[in-house]
């Protein structure tokens, strides 16, 4: 299908582009873009037209992290559901971490899970590969197959790797087949036994707490690891200011690193588990106002260079649960967009700044070709009308996980059509 | 927020009994006051009133306890009401069952109150949130979160020898970190205006930014003893010292055990509270629990009239509620 989008603004950072132009497409990638009514435009003859007057068209976006449950935890979510979610949230490829059952640390597991996606067929699903052979943090993995099988990077998920001498061989050897290795910094014997962050809030609820240390330790071994090996690495979910800072430093010494956040630390903080809330149990935890305030700072001097979803969908029971005996996580494809777009409104960043931390700033930091508009790319477009308020209900989220802090929040920014290869995969009907 | 409204219904009465955070003073010093006239019931020769006749009573624990329990069972059924003991730890879930069907499965036994103790902190919330409305929660302590009947069961002994809160300095000594029953006295006595709360033990057991809750923190018994009002000593769980938390139960009796020589350091008139199982050579020395300055025992007597008037209040809450479906505030 020849498509062509007319009126939209597009927003390209990759291409330095803001402006309002025509997006033509043809056998699944840009084939032009240009002035409206431009010669390129003029001459194009389109099965269907799209009339973006008044939206905005980005790149589909890229999430450094989504949950899909599939294959292994199918009563939480698939990856059929989860990707249509996605896709209704302008998100056009995900990454998966390696934590499924079986854990992702053979070919096969990859392989199923891509072809599992492009069944689905509705956005793309970039796995990591395990760091270590069952993310027991003993053998380092066949990464040398887990990449030929496409995964774009190895990673431990949240299982922590204790021993340091497994995590340097295992830098060692990512290094050696030139793969990033991503990390979830934290110290397992100081998070001991907490579930949510320690302070204030902690001491009144007399929950046992996860102190701002636990982070910290973690990615000052790691580090100090980045530099011996030389391995490119990337540090996943930072939640304190402090951690920011140090990986700031550690940029501007010149080590080969980058780093994400996911978008409810960026709103949320330790007051949200005020009353219990399980739905606000979250690893790593929602710390201070500061730390948030840091976090967002970091973002807008280029520190933190993407921010993800870290979609994690639970079935219902799973939240139903005193908090500490609640598992953590929320469902947050859907809202990835819309949180984001609110630190266009308070000044954080810029529109271009916010969509380049959703779109080609974290598909650089996978190593793939995504998140830019250029000529010849996969049409994988999102958009979205920026001035369209709504509210997120139990009704409306496609996923199957309801568990959300932002029930019942309105938000502005809905996306109303994403296109993967250039095929439309969510229209909305609104 | 919920976390503040669920204690109260419509009306604007008690309805749960989860945490004294949040509670105004006035309800507190309603419930010592009430408590004040349920005492003499409960040493009169016929031990019983009326007032929950045809209501049942739910204890339901879901970790060991005898005083907690045995108190309330006492408190209920001098009200007249029909008590039943549950024991989860030892039945349900251990065949899997959730904490939600428990509780949907005692709901359907059409009771009207229930007295939980959990080990998790914050189980009395999620229960108060997802049970009938017509049944009332009373929190006998969750997790290191709360336990608001033996905080204030403290304060109607505190009250009892001391009469005037606003003039107390009250320590609290031991380990903080994990004691439901530090946070919700110091809830309860920074409500009721005390001078000063003071927790001391080493900075293992205090909880970080400890000082939010309105307390001074003290690291020396000594020190933190002097010129006090009213002693707490708090149980020193026998677990604490597998980790890393405190090196012995030797250096920690030296450090902050409490003897007769630092007691000296308190106010002459100085009271002594434990609330209990006490352990005696590790956080108190014998002849203190058994000397005339100790409340110990009088803190468990007290227990029993402290938890007739919380259960009077809240079922007279339910009661008041259905009468007057309107929901207009009395």
């Amino acid at each position: 299908m020849r498509l062509r989008i007319i009126n939209g603004r597009v927003i390209d950072p990759a291409n330095s582009i803001d402006s309002v132009q025509d997006i033509c497409i043809a056998n699944g990638v840009i084939h032009a873009i240009g002035p409206s009514l431009g010669s390129a435009s003029r001459d194009f003859t389109a099965d269907r037209e799209i009339d973006a007057e008044n939206q905005i068209c980005i790149p589909g976006l890229v999430d450094l992290s989504a949950r899909l449950r599939e294959p292994g935890h199918e009563h939480k979510a698939t990856i059929a559901s989860e990707t249509r979610a996605a896709a209704s949230g302008g998100i056009t490829t995900l990454c998966c971490p390696p934590d499924t059952a079986p854990i992702i640390d053979t070919p096969a597991v990859a392989s199923l899970i891509r072809n599992r996606a492009i069944a689905a067929g509705y956005a793309h699903v970039v796995p990591l590969g395990a760091l270590t052979q069952g993310l027991k943090s003993e053998h380092i993995s066949e990464m040398a197959a887990l990449k030929e099988a496409g995964c774009a990077g190895v990673n431990n998920a949240s299982r922590h790797i204790n021993n340091a001498h497994v995590l340097r061989c295992a830098m060692e050897y990512a290094a050696t087949q030139n793969l990033t290795v991503f990390l979830n910094p934290e110290d397992y014997w100081l998070r001991n036994q907490g579930c949510m962050h320690e302070g204030m809030v902690s001491t009144r609820l007399g929950l046992p707490g996860i102190p701002e240390s636990a982070e910290i330790a973690a990615v000052a071994r790691d580090l100090i690891l980045i530099e011996q090996t030389g391995v490119r690495a990337h540090f996943c979910r930072l939640s304190t200011a402090r951690a920011a800072r140090m990986v700031a430093r550690a940029r501007y010494e010149g080590l080969p690193i980058s780093a994400d956040v996911s978008a409810h630390h960026l709103y949320l903080t330790e007051m949200d588990v005020s009353d219990f809330n399980s739905q606000c149990h979250i690893t790593p935890p929602l710390r201070t106002q500061r730390d948030r305030d840091g976090l967002r700072a970091s973002l807008a001097r280029g520190t933190i260079t993407a921010i993800c979803s870290d979609h994690q969908p639970h079935e219902r029971d799973a939240k139903l649960a005193p908090f500490s005996a609640t598992e953590p996580g929320i469902s947050a494809l859907e809202t990835l967009l819309p949180l984001s777009l609110r630190l266009v409104d308070e000044d954080i960043l810029s529109l271009s700044d916010t969509i380049a931390c959703l779109t080609h700033q974290p598909a650089k930091i996978l190593g793939i070709h995504a998140g830019t508009l250029s000529i010849g790319a996969n049409a994988d477009i999102c958009i979205f009308d920026p001035n369209h308020y709504w509210t997120l209900t139990a009704k409306t989220l496609l996923s199957r996980g309801k568990n959300t802090p932002f029930m019942d929040w309105e938000f502005k920014g809905k996306v109303t059509h994403t296109l993967l290869g250039g095929k439309i995969v969510y229209e909305w009907m609104g | 927020m919920t976390y503040y409204n669920i204690q109260f219904d419509k009306n604007g009465c008690l309805k749960h009994f989860l945490t004294i955070e949040g509670l105004k003073r006035q309800l507190l010093i309603d419930i010592l006051d009430t408590a004040e006239s349920f005492s003499g019931v409960t040493t009169q020769s016929i031990k019983k009133v009326p007032l929950l006749r045809g209501k049942t009573v739910v204890n339901l624990f879901f970790e060991p306890s005898t005083r907690t329990r045995t108190t309330f069972e006492l408190a209920a059924k001098r009200l007249s009401a029909d008590v039943l003991n549950i024991n989860v730890t030892a039945s349900a879930t251990s065949k899997g069952e959730t904490l939600l069907d428990t509780l949907h499965n005692l709901q359907a036994m059409h009771c009207d109150m229930f007295v939980v103790r959990h080990d998790r902190g914050g189980a009395a919330h999620f229960i108060a949130q997802h049970v009938a409305p017509h049944i009332s929660i009373l929190n006998a302590g969750d997790g290191c979160h709360a336990h608001p009947t033996q905080a204030m069961l403290d304060m109607f002994t505190i009250r009892r020898h001391k009469k005037e809160f606003s003039q107390l300095t009250v320590a609290i000594v031991g380990d903080i970190l994990h004691s439901r029953v530090a946070r919700s006295q110091i809830h309860a006595l920074t409500t009721l205006g005390v001078n000063e709360v003071r927790v001391i033990g080493p900075e293992t057991l205090i909880p970080c930014e400890a000082e939010t809750l309105g307390v001074h923190v003290y690291h020396d018994l000594r020190e933190g003893l002097r010129d006090v009002d009213v002693v707490i000593m708090l149980r020193l769980q026998h677990e604490r010292m597998k980790g890393a938390l405190l090196p012995s139960e030797h250096e920690y009796f030296r450090l902050y055990g409490l003897t007769e020589e630092k007691l000296a350091y308190a106010k002459p008139d100085a009271i002594v509270m434990h609330p209990g199982p006490i352990n005696r050579g590790v956080e108190i020395d014998s002849s203190i629990a058994d000397g005339p300055r100790s409340v110990i025992l009088e803190q468990v007597t007290h227990g029993i009239a402290v938890r007739m008037a919380i259960m009077s209040m809240v079922l007279s809450a339910q009661t008041s509620s259905r009468s007057n479906p309107e929901g207009e505030i009395n």
